[in-house]
């Protein structure tokens, strides 16, 4: 399960399913319904079709931001329209990105860079790929972002430019598509 | 059609040339350089001027300045081909005025007076009911203005991004084939003729956003100055991170990009997937245009070469002949 945020006061939860249903017309619009019943908001659907087609299913994964103890009302809900949850929690950031960082990196305090990012609190470094040529010489690292969805990331981008540029770090970032 | 050429370089030459031996209905009817310039309103044998100027360096009387040519010879079209100056745009700017002022169409590869005084000239050209055109100011032979303002013509453009500087390209190209550092990559590009002696311009993105601020003024008419443009070079980069982008698929590639609904004006270095259209090797250019109906369209080609800036330029000649009715 994900860390707390707040929204208007109320506490909210955010949490990630995995969840399996029928792969008929409609069936994930009735499915995702009992979501908002419960005052929750989607914040990502990602599908993925079953490659077993004889099972006639569809596996789609959410991240929702849930009020404070609805859970157990959701997951009773989403029961009785038929969806069978697969898994809960874990994983909740499903948009990737990577940059590539260039200057003093462990001069300038490595960890804190990443930590700025990780006390987001909405994205997280994932994974890091380094090189240090020489003592005092400029290291280059590859750095992995996830966050929930792309507006989480291009916020998170824009603390570790901000970063960057106090440490004076040449940032690399992707070329991201437009639209 | 009758027109002068001022400048006869590299670009100049090329003109000369094409125009001499493609005979596409072009007359030149004066030439001049840095210290010399030439009148015939008959037409100018060209092959006679540029044997010339190979012997002695000057193209013709010494007496005849590049302004005399532009006062005085009977034309109709000013091809201004000297070289570029950011800062002031001398002395394209004072020789684009001077045949806008006698009513002259104006063709030009020189960056520096579009972008430093788009607005004033494009205004002055259209009081005086001329053309001021300068596709070859970017992206060398790739028709990107005659695609804007013909065939995408109705749509919005939502974004601009590619890659406009062949010498970064040439760099970044080497770097990830061969390992080699940016000081090794860029002694290759000097040797090859791609990087001028002080590689300031093109290596921290100067280039590459004065032709994106031409882009932007075309495209939106907003004002864009290069002073606007966030600006990064390639001048930084290790092996290392063209190495790492490698691993993930990736390279590196030099972006020019201009989204104003996003408020976006920059030049930096972008990890790009291998596999993306704007990937182009060595001295190649590369634009991606957004729009609302055609959605992207890329246009990848030779961003500079004499004979390739030849061709935007005669390119933009002929568009006046066809658009503006005068015949020669
Ligand atoms: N080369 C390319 O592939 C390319 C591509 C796109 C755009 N451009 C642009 O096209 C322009 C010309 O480039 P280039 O490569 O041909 O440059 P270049 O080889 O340096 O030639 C410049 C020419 O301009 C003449 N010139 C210099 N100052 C002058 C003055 N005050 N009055 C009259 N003529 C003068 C020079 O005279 P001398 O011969 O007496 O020195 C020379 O003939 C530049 O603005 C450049 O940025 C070039």
């Amino acid at each position: 399960m994900g860390g707390s945020i707040l929204v208007d006061k109320v506490v909210h939860v955010q949490v990630s399913m995995k969840l399996e249903m029928k792969d008929s017309p409609g069936q994930l619009v009735a499915a995702l319904k009992p979501i908002s019943e419960v005052g929750g908001n989607i914040i990502a659907v990602l599908h993925h079709r079953d490659p077993d087609t004889t099972h006639h299913t569809l596996n789609v994964q959410i991240v929702l931001a849930l009020p404070e103890g609805r859970l157990d009302r959701l997951v009773a809900l989403l029961k009785e329209q038929g969806v069978h949850i697969q898994r809960i929690g874990k994983e909740r950031l499903l948009y990737k990105r990577t940059v590539i960082l260039i200057g003093h990196l462990m001069h300038t305090d490595l960890s804190d860079t990443v930590d700025q990012i990780d006390s987001t609190g909405f994205a997280e470094v994932c994974e890091i790929s380094m090189s240090m040529p020489a003592i005092n010489e400029r290291s280059t690292s590859r750095v992995t972002i996830k966050a929930t969805n792309r507006v989480d990331m291009d916020a998170a981008v824009a603390v570790l430019r901000r970063v960057a540029q106090q440490k004076s770090l040449l940032l690399i970032e992707p070329l991201e598509e437009i639209a | 059609m009758k027109a002068v050429l001022i400048g006869l370089g590299s670009v100049g030459r090329g003109v000369a040339e094409m125009i001499a031996t493609k005979n596409p209905g072009i007359t030149i009817t004066g030439i001049a350089d840095s210290k010399s310039g030439c009148i015939c309103n008959e037409g100018i044998d060209i092959a006679a001027v540029l044997e010339h100027k190979r012997r002695t360096g000057a193209c013709g009387d010494p007496a005849i300045s590049a302004m005399d040519v532009i006062k005085k010879a009977d034309y109709d079209v000013l091809i201004e081909v000297t070289p570029t100056n950011a800062l002031t745009g001398e002395p394209a700017l004072g020789y684009i005025r001077a045949a806008l002022a006698k009513k002259k169409h104006i063709v030009t590869s020189n960056k520096g007076p579009i972008a430093l005084a788009y607005k004033e000239l494009s205004a002055l050209a259209k009081k005086k009911g001329v053309a001021l055109r300068y596709e070859a100011t970017v992206g060398g032979a790739i028709p990107i203005m005659h695609t804007l303002e013909d065939g995408l013509n109705g749509n919005e453009i939502i974004a601009i991004y590619g890659v406009l500087n062949g010498t970064c390209n040439y760099i970044l190209t080497r770097m990830a084939a061969e390992g080699l550092t940016y000081e090794q990559a860029l002694m290759e590009a000097r040797e090859m003729g791609y990087a001028e002696a002080d590689p300031t311009y093109d290596v921290k993105g100067i280039d590459a956003a004065i032709k994106l601020v031409i882009l932007a003024n075309t495209i939106w008419g907003n004002g864009t100055k290069l002073a606007d443009v966030d600006l990064t070079g390639i001048d930084l980069l290790t092996p290392d991170a063209l190495r790492l982008a490698e691993e993930g698929d990736c390279t590196i590639r030099l972006i020019a990009e201009a989204i104003p609904k996003k408020k976006i004006l920059r030049v930096s270095p972008r990890l790009i997937e291998k596999s993306h259209p704007l990937v182009v090797e060595g001295t190649l250019n590369a634009l991606t245009i957004e729009t609302d109906m055609a959605k992207e369209i890329t246009l990848t080609g030779r961003g500079a070469g004499s004979i390739e800036t030849a061709s935007a330029i005669i390119g933009d000649i002929l568009y006046i002949r066809d658009h503006y009715g005068k015949r020669a």
